[in-house]
């Protein structure tokens, strides 16, 4: 908590210093310091939407200043003078060819903003072109899961892709127990590398995605899903092919396997037994730690597999590194995030005594 | 304040208007659910789905439905031919046929009940038993609504020489007629021929 | 001898009250003028109530990570300041004006049906307060007012008193609807036609036909959601098949009119007060007549634009954004012929003016965005984040309540014959323009910059600058709630000392202004004749023989002289019928809390109890005697025969 703290004082300092530079660069400049903007994109799915909607923007900006410079000029130009005489001024009824003029100009700028509009919008749905790599990106109150069916790997929140390389994401949302009874909607959305698509329980939607830079890019859910709707974050984290490759070794290697000292008690405390009751006092219950036997199969929270080769936790709001955070997430999840583990969503309040969660933290650091 | 019907712009007395405006809007109400219906008629969730009907039985309650529109319309002709003994008669029989409708529907949704057809069971039962139900309900509205008018001619409510209230329950009454011939076709008929082709 | 003395001597439960005046007279009132005014009180009431919700939301994120309310608080706030603002405060108000005003401008002496006017009125009333009854009674709907199925099914949701206080309120729009479509049709004055009708009856007639197609379908998706929770059926449950989209469609297709239900009223509002004070005539009638009849037609067919990111094809996309773009264009022509009104005009910067003006220039800026949301692909990053937020506040704040305030500030002299305020006003209209500009401007910017709406708190991460506009908008409400005490306190001064007015303060242009102001319990001594567009000011105004306008000296003009005549005159109006009033309409809605409490449960015993009352309210409205004429049926044989019929039971 402390680093968070010291950060935040960080941020307001940083805050206070944007503010003299807002307002001396003009609004529009500062854009560039919001790292979850929709106005920088960073792939070429963001990137073509971002060049159709500049000349739109830049129209709407000229029919902006024409509308209100024409009632600035209205305003000013007749206003009633002090001198008035009290006679009434020409009642004018109309002009048909000026109400032609404003009928018919509009209507040729919008069909010349609908034709590339409809063409982009099948041009960013249909499967990417050429090879692409898919991943299943399913939704749960409130957290993100990432399923890479070419590498059988199971992870959450961080969307790990190679650079330059089109992703498809087939995306449904459900929860707990994977019923898609219970899922509600979301909204994938990493405005950097591509505008947001909603994800439906039952049904399954597409997007596609592409990095053109390497680097960890900021996201949300964008549909409103309930209680804890604002820490359901995304994070997209795009590698050099190479650096890929290695993610994807390690992740398909089985769980780190302690044995001895505090992480092995927290592997034991963690448990092995499979169940999707939610609120059995066993971790293993919800989470998949994948030992190398069977399939891979996800329980009804994150696989933590390899939950320590990830930066962030609990819908990306945490950072994994602080490990007072995780003690903290420990003691009562709920305090930590809203849930509702009495609605069977969220993480409940396990009571674990502190020596427990040393030897759970251990155990967590220990799964690289 | 009543203006007569020569006082109104249309030359409609404004109840009547009133009438046909309000009944514009159910339409859509039907309209909505009957598109909700469409949408599920697959969704069976490996439940009952449209083979449960029974077409020839619908068919002879929905025949019954449609008489009553005619002895609705010989209910008003006779009002307003003052003649008040034969108004209440085909009044009556009026709302005699739309129980028997309504007994129909009621025996129908039991032997679906039975059959495993129930409204928690698929999007498909519940888009059934809503759709018709509420048009059930609608059928019901009218009876009680006949049935005042009926009443009513006793207590002098209702004068032999003033027939909007009866004109305006007919109208109702054949709105709901006409909102089953839509239903029936599109619930009963469509998806059962479609079936067989 | 008037009728209501024959009613006298019998007193029994079904006698009609006759209370005058004070909190019977109130309660039992069936005049449109007095339900238009209750209506308008009762909006300040929960306008207020929904101000203070925006200024926890405003509080809560006026800083990153603050924590002034919990995630739950937060999201039953904004549930509800939506639903108040949409169903509670535009929509009503725009009703007080379709109450108060369409009778007076189409010469008329009340709507069709008053009494089902009063119960529009009281299942208002009720339905708002069984709304905010839930804060009390276990936490307010915390789904968002679009209910989206299926998180609107969880039972943490609190969405039943949703469900069933929309319905409330979509019974009070619609009986509404259908009283105003027949008065607007069927009530006119000799020769108003409809090429002639004040462009506020047009947008009040465009607007009451959404609110009838519009309202059955939010009613069937209220019904489902309703099965599906209470009765377990399975219209939106994905495991067997159902399908949320359909919640979306459903609403939407209301949703989508509904803006236009809130919007169109507001235009009408300023197409009156433009030409007054700009002593023209409205520039290109026809065309914003029209303009506003295909905006209304139009508006049904673009409700999947609030869908563009959700689970439907390119194909739909497409033609939503086809629809959408169109919409635009009936929408432009409105804005140029208001700037062409005023342009060659004299301007008067009264109060109203400057609010319409101010309507026209937001306006434009919430239509300009509307363009730029049309773009499907840019779309998808624009949805649900605070560029949204920002768009539809400039249409409804910006445009709709900016116009409907205009009205206020216009129609205040007819219904109480006095001024309000002029400086107050200004320094109110000032105060709302900085305020509403800084609220609602900066979110363009936050929302592009990727902050997302409906969020319980302002994430850090999103950066400096975001956390920057949003102190703005922060700052902006509370210059706005400075803003509403200027007007609540002119509003009060006004009412208790405001300057006499006279009958014709503005120099108007619509028969309104024929009446006293304000007008006497049956409006109009005598029913105008109408023989021009803009009759009232025909009545003072000719050409000379070179075309240009003079006024006519008073006493002059033919139609003007019988009238004042009889105003003053032999008319006295008591022989004018009016309707009586009624205890009925508040009875009957009375029943609606049992019911809508015992659907929440479902409690079957308490829906029975209110069934009935409901019942037992129905028949004591049809039975109740006729003391006027109100309800007596057209005799088949005679239509001009006198009414005895009446005194015969």
């Amino acid at each position: 908590m402390r680093d968070r703290t010291a950060m935040r004082a960080a941020n307001r300092r940083r805050t206070r210093v944007s503010t003299i530079l807002v307002f001396a660069l003009g609004l529009f400049l500062a854009a560039c310091e919001a790292p979850q903007s929709a106005l920088a994109p960073e792939g070429p799915y963001a990137q073509a939407p971002h060049d159709l909607i500049k000349p739109v923007f830049a129209i709407a900006l000229f029919v902006f200043i024409l509308v209100q410079g024409l009632i600035i000029y209205s305003v000013v130009k007749f206003r009633r003078r002090p001198d008035d005489d009290g006679s009434l001024p020409a009642q004018v009824h109309g002009n048909t060819r000026l109400e032609i003029f404003w009928t018919v100009i509009p209507a040729l700028i919008l069909a010349g903003i609908a034709v590339p509009t409809v063409q982009m919008i099948f041009s960013t749905m249909a499967e990417p072109e050429g090879e692409f790599m898919t991943v299943e990106v399913v939704g749960h109150r409130w957290w993100w899961e990432f399923y890479y069916p070419d590498y059988d790997i199971y992870t959450a929140n961080e969307l790990v892709i190679p650079v330059d390389t089109a992703v498809r994401l087939e995306m449904t949302a459900a929860d707990p127990a994977r019923d898609a009874a219970n899922g509600v909607i979301h909204s994938f959305w990493i405005p950097k590398w591509a505008g947001k698509q909603d994800v439906v329980p039952g049904q399954t939607t597409f997007l596609n995605v592409e990095a053109a830079e390497v680097g960890r890019y900021l996201g949300a859910c964008a549909e409103y899903c309930g209680l804890s709707h604002v820490n359901m974050r995304i994070r997209g984290e795009s590698l050099e092919q190479a650096d890929f490759d290695a993610w994807v070794d390690n992740q398909t290697s089985p769980a780190v396997e302690p044995t001895d000292g505090l992480a092995a008690q927290g592997a034991e405390l963690f448990g092995t037994e499979h169940n999707t009751d939610i609120g059995a006092r066993s971790c293993a219950a919800c989470h998949q730690v994948w030992d190398g036997e069977g399939t891979r199969t996800p329980g009804v929270g994150p696989d933590l597999t390899h939950f320590a080769s990830r930066e962030e936790f609990a819908g990306a709001i945490f950072d994994v590194d602080d490990e007072e955070q995780l003690r903290d997430w420990l003691r009562d999840p709920p305090a930590m995030k809203p849930m509702q583990p009495e609605n069977a969503v969220g993480m409940p309040d396990l009571n674990l005594s502190e020596e427990e969660i040393d030897a759970l933290v251990a155990y967590l650091y220990a799964l690289e | 304040m009543t203006a007569g019907v020569h006082e109104t712009t249309l030359g409609l007395d404004h109840r009547k208007l009133g009438m046909w405006v309000f009944l514009g809007s159910e339409f859509l109400f039907f309209g909505a659910f009957v598109s909700a219906y469409i949408l599920y008629l697959d969704a069976t969730a490996g439940g009952p789905g449209v083979e449960i009907f029974d077409i020839p039985f619908t068919s002879i309650s929905s025949f019954v439905l449609l008489m009553s529109s005619l002895t609705m319309v010989l209910a008003h002709n006779a009002h307003v031919r003052r003649d008040m003994r034969r108004m209440r008669l085909w009044i009556l029989a009026t709302a005699g046929q739309g129980a028997v409708f309504l007994g129909g529907q009621v025996f129908e949704f039991t032997v679906f009940y039975k059959e495993g057809l129930n409204l928690t069971e698929s999007p498909f039962a519940s888009g059934f038993f809503v759709l018709t139900g509420f048009h059930g309900l609608h059928v019901f509205i009218g009876i009680l609504l006949l049935l005042s008018l009926y009443s009513l001619t006793f207590t002098g409510k209702i004068k032999p020489n003033q027939d909007l209230k009866t004109e305006m329950i007919g109208l109702y009454w054949h709105f709901v007629d006409i909102i089953w011939v839509i239903i029936f076709t599109v619930v009963y008929l469509i998806p059962d021929l479609a079936m067989e082709a | 001898m008037s009728q209501s003395t024959m009613t006298t001597g019998r007193r029994s439960v079904f006698s009609r009250p006759r209370a005058e005046r004070g909190f019977t007279s109130w309660i039992t009132t069936t005049d449109h003028k007095k339900i238009g005014i209750m209506y308008f009180f009762t909006v300040l009431v929960f306008f207020t109530l929904g101000g203070a919700e925006s200024g926890v939301i405003r509080a809560q994120l006026a800083q990153a990570e603050m924590d002034l309310v919990t995630a739950e608080i937060y999201n039953q706030v904004f549930t509800m300041h939506g639903l108040t603002m949409v169903f509670l405060v535009i929509m009503p108000l725009g009703a007080a004006f379709f109450n108060y005003i369409i009778p007076l401008q189409i010469g008329a002496r009340d709507v069709a049906f008053p009494r089902l006017n009063a119960f529009s009125y009281w299942m208002y009333l009720f339905g708002g307060i069984f709304l905010y009854s839930s804060f009390l009674l276990g936490g307010a709907p915390n789904g968002g007012w679009f209910g989206y199925a299926p998180l609107s099914l969880d039972n943490v949701s609190n969405m039943a008193f949703y469900a069933v206080g929309l319905q409330l309120l979509g019974v009070s729009s619609l009986s509404a609807a259908v009283n105003f479509i027949t008065t607007i049709l069927n009530m006119r004055a000799p020769g108003l036609t409809f090429m002639r009708m004040p462009m506020f009856i047009w947008m009040s007639l465009v607007t009451n036909f959404l609110l009838l197609f519009a309202l059955p379908i939010i009613a069937v998706a209220l019904f489902m959601l309703q099965f599906d929770t209470i009765f377990g059926s399975q219209f939106f449950n994905p495991a067997t098949g159902g399908d949320p989209i359909l919640w979306q469609h459903l609403f939407w297709l209301f949703g989508h009119p509904e803006v236009y239900i809130m919007i169109l009223p507001a235009m009408g509002i300023v197409s009156e007060i433009l030409p007054v004070f700009s002593r023209k005539p409205l520039f290109g009638y026809a065309a914003v007549a029209f303009a506003g009849a295909a905006i209304g037609f139009i508006g049904f067919g673009v409700w999947a634009h609030h869908m563009f990111t959700s689970a439907i094809g390119p194909v739909a996309r497409s033609a939503f954004a086809l629809s959408t773009m169109f919409i635009a264009v009936p929408t432009g022509i409105k804005i140029f012929n208001w700037v062409f009104t005023m342009w060659g005009g004299k301007l008067r910067f009264t109060t109203p003016m400057l609010f319409s003006i101010g309507f026209v220039s937001m306006f434009t800026i919430g239509g300009l965005s509307g363009v730029t949301h049309a773009v499907v692909p840019h779309n998808a990053q624009q949805t649900d984040t605070y560029y949204i937020v920002a768009h539809f506040h400039y249409v409804l704040f910006g445009g709709a309540l900016f116009a409907l305030i205009a009205g206020v500030y216009y129609w205040f002299p007819k219904v109480t014959g006095k001024l309000m305020d002029e400086k107050l006003g200004k320094t109110h209209f000032w105060t709302w323009l900085l305020g509403f500009n800084l609220t609602f401007g900066p979110m363009h910017m936050s929302g592009l910059l990727g902050q997302p709406r409906r969020t319980a708190v302002l994430p850090e991460e999103l950066g400096g600058s975001v956390e920057l506009y949003n102190l703005l908008s922060s700052i902006g409400v509370a210059v706005l709630a400075v803003s509403a005490l200027i007007f609540l306190f002119n509003l009060i001064k006004s009412i208790r000392g405001g300057v006499a007015s006279g009958p014709d303060p503005w120099d108007a242009r619509t028969i309104e202004w024929l009446s006293d102001s304000p007008p006497k319990h049956y409006n109009f001594a005598e029913i105008p004749t109408i023989s021009h567009r803009d009759e009232f000011w025909h009545r003072k105004y000719a050409e000379d023989e070179a075309g240009k306008p003079v006024a006519v000296p008073a006493g002059a003009s033919e139609q003007h002289v019988p009238d004042a005549e009889h105003a003053e005159g032999d008319h006295d109006g008591h022989h004018i019928h009016m309707p009586d009033p009624s205890y009925w309409p508040l009875v009957m809605c009375l029943g609606m809390f049992p019911v809508g409490y015992g659907l929440l449960g479902p409690t079957p015993w308490l829906i029975g109890i209110g069934v009935v009352w409901v019942l037992m309210g129905f028949f004591g409205w049809i039975i109740e005697p006729v003391a006027e004429g109100d309800d007596d049926d057209p005799v088949v044989e005679d239509p001009a025969a006198p009414r005895s019929g009446v005194a015969a039971h």
